[in-house]
């Protein structure tokens, strides 16, 4: 695989503009780089979603290759009956069979780790050879902002409202790749558009790769996160740099972070920046800190070796 | 390549007839009483008989989802279920016809939870009267089979482009054996040749399905199902004709017996046809002037075939195999035959018998306490119905 530079990035929009997803939509950036990732030669089975929604108002359309949305908790299925389909097609000589078609199923945080969990553990464990891409926004921002099983610790969201008794979600994110790689599945990895050559990178290994792949893709909210839309990217990077997010890969069994972070910056950067948060203590800020250690601590007994270096505290 | 007459079960006859058409992907989710067609699939498949994929779903709602990803890709699909899992289902197929997607799927039915029961009732096969799906009962073993064949025929149409049911009498007909002439793949292709058709997922030629639609087309989007739907009539007609002097079987969307000079017409869906049928012989040889419509097609409802066999009669019992309690029609049969009265401003009374709910046997017996309870009406009107309906041998 020759590797990915920002020259040599795809000219061509597979996304069109036009689309409805808002300004500094996180999700935006996940797909467009996506499909400039993947080429034209795929099918795409979309979960209910923001970006269902926003993409396919009828008679418009944003997607220049073929595309189907069924309903919420069934993407893993409809991609799993295509990709069936073009196997026996092949076989039958209907298709083609030097034909190259790769199935793609995307979904939301809602839609693969909630609703559509069961889907997704049927379509991995019986091998298909389908990527299936999930968008993490971190709550069901379609239907007004509410939390799902990947939304994190003490956030605000419509049904985790801050109040005198409830501080935000209470309970942890949802760790779906470990869910993911519990199927033994060739390849799983983790993706943020901050570090965009690493997004190719992973999004076409998981394409070429036979049998089931999962990304899960990093998708800052700009009205669920509350954060002003050019903050997008910066919002990205943050939770690299702060050890919220990690890039990682799970290649045939062996863990690897694809962005070492030698020396990490305290959780409040991140959090200041998203209204979100805005109603925390410092107490509640330092026991989000406690957990993100945990996890880096864990992520590197993954790896193996520090990866993921300690909190840089300033002054 | 002959037709072979071969002793088979309504589940065994319906697997023959997927493999008799050839289709390219089935996905289905064990169920009682539906197993034994995606067993017998699954063996045909592992012997190398058929040349499908088969996909071992974790549920019903991946079961049919899956075909519907298939059909969209272009493959010839099948699906079987029952009960719950049509339950589960329910939600996807509605999206499959709108959606246009000539999905084929056999429903053996079966009472639907609670109590848990795994015996014959048609509350599922009713549940799922209102997805804009073509439906179809079969009155035996040799009808799970042929209709099964003509489903696709009329799926794929391309006047059509819908989603096919053909439901069957769980255990009555999916566990007994009966002698079925089963199709070759020859004669049933030639019958109903695959269409690799219409609008399909392909890199080549990309196209966006299942879009969001506002208030500005969603209605047009379900007035289009509505007229499929209701072309699907002719085409059926065609089908069965085609289906006639292919196999020399030739079916309607309703059977009547004795309904020329019936005084008391039974109208009656699935294997209680059969039984009623016994009944109204053996009553006609002591002289009582009863007939009999066997319900074939459900839906769309052939009101125009269902009301020439019922125009001359006296008195009107239709028997139910499900309740939709608390509706002012009560069986769900009757609401569609009720209607089909009223339409045509023919007021006779129009009674509903309930029987045989999660099992329990239907006999000669009931049709004759059915036949002389509804005698009683002879002569009068709607109006003086007190009550229009009845359970027939449930415990007081």
């Amino acid at each position: 695989m020759s590797s990915v530079t920002i020259a040599t990035l795809p000219r061509e929009e597979l996304l069109a503009p036009g689309h409805r997803m808002c300004q500094g939509c996180g999700a935006a950036i996940v797909m467009r780089h996506l499909l400039k990732a993947l080429g034209k030669n795929v099918i795409i089975a979309h979960a209910t979603g923001c970006v269902e929604v926003t993409t396919t108002l009828y008679p418009e359309t944003a997607w220049r290759v073929p595309w189907v949305h069924v309903a919420f908790e069934n993407a893993a299925a409809v991609a799993s009956g295509i990709e069936a389909a073009i196997k026996v097609l092949k076989r039958k000589g209907v298709i083609e069979s030097s034909k190259k078609v790769k199935v793609v199923a995307i979904g939301g945080d809602g839609g693969t780790v909630d609703i559509g969990l069961q889907a997704l553990s049927g379509m991995l464990e019986r091998g298909h050879n389908i990527l299936y891409v999930l968008y993490d926004n971190e709550a069901y921002m379609n239907t007004g902002i509410q939390r799902s099983g990947a939304t994190p610790m003490y956030a605000w969201t419509t049904t985790t409202p801050a109040g005198k008794v409830w501080r935000g979600e209470w309970r942890r994110k949802k760790d779906i790749v470990s869910i993911v790689r519990a199927h033994g599945v060739p390849y799983a990895a983790t993706v943020n558009f901050a570090y965009i050559t690493d997004f190719y990178t992973k999004i076409r290994k998981a394409a070429e790769i036979e049998g089931p792949t999962f990304i899960h893709a990093f998708a800052p909210c700009v009205p669920g996160w509350r954060y002003e839309p050019h903050l997008t990217v910066k919002i990205a990077k943050l939770a690299v740099q702060t050890g919220i997010w990690v890039n990682y890969e799970i290649e045939k069994g062996v863990f690897r972070v694809t962005t070492p972070v030698p020396r990490r910056l305290p959780v409040g950067e991140y959090l200041k920046l998203q209204g979100r948060f805005a109603h925390l203590t410092k107490e509640e800020i330092e026991t989000i800190q406690r957990i993100v250690d945990e996890d880096v601590e864990y992520i590197n007994k993954l790896a193996g070796a520090t990866v993921i270096g300690p909190v840089e505290r300033k002054g | 390549m002959g037709r072979k007459v071969i002793p088979l079960s309504g589940n065994h006859a319906v697997a023959y007839a997927a493999k008799a058409v050839d289709v390219d992907v089935i996905a289905a989710y064990p169920i009682t009483p539906q197993t034994a067609v995606v067993e017998k699939l699954a063996e045909f498949v592992a012997n190398g008989e058929l040349d499908a994929e088969f996909i071992h779903v974790e549920s019903e709602h991946s079961a049919l989802s899956a075909v519907v990803g298939a059909s969209a890709a272009g493959a010839r699909v099948f699906t079987a279920t029952s009960a719950q899992g049509l339950l589960l289902m329910y939600e996807i197929m509605h999206i499959a016809s709108t959606m246009r997607l000539p999905v084929v799927m056999s429903i053996a039915t079966r009472a639907i939870s609670a109590p848990i029961n795994i015996w014959c009732d048609h509350s599922d096969f009713m549940a799922a009267s209102d997805t804009g799906w073509v439906m179809f009962m079969a009155l035996n073993a040799q009808e799970a089979h042929d209709l099964t064949v003509a489903a696709y025929r009329i799926a794929e149409d391309p006047e059509v482009e819908l989603p096919v049911a053909v439901g069957y009498d769980g255990f009555w007909l999916s566990h007994t054996v009966e002698p079925v002439e089963v199709l070759d793949t020859d004669e049933a292709l030639k019958y109903a040749p695959k269409r690799y058709r219409r609008y399909v997922l392909d890199p080549e030629r990309p196209i966006t399905m299942g879009p969001l639609a506002s208030p500005d087309w969603y209605f047009e989007f379900r007035v289009q199902l509505h007229e499929a739907v209701e072309k699907s009539r002719e085409v059926i007609l065609r089908a069965f004709d085609e289906f006639g002097r292919s196999f020399g079987r030739t079916y309607r969307p309703v059977d009547g017996y004795y309904t020329e000079d019936a005084t008391v017409v039974l109208i009656s869906m699935g294997s209680a046809s059969g039984t009623a049928l016994a009944y109204v012989e053996e009553a006609r040889r002591s002289g009582v002037k009863v007939g009999l419509v066997n319900v074939r097609q459900f839906r769309p409802f052939p009101e125009e075939e269902l009301y020439k066999h019922v125009e001359r009669a006296g008195v009107v019992a239709v028997v139910d195999r499900a309740i939709n309690s608390g509706s002012a029609f009560v069986g769900p049969l009757y609401s569609d035959v009720a209607l089909t009265f009223f339409k045509r401003g023919f007021d006779i009374p129009v009674l509903d018998f309930v029987v045989g709910l999660g099992g329990r046997a239907v006999t000669r017996r009931d049709f004759d306490e059915i036949t002389r309870r509804s005698l009683a009406y002879l002569g009068k009107r709607m109006r003086d119905v007190k009550q229009h309906y009845a359970f027939i041998g449930v415990r007081e």
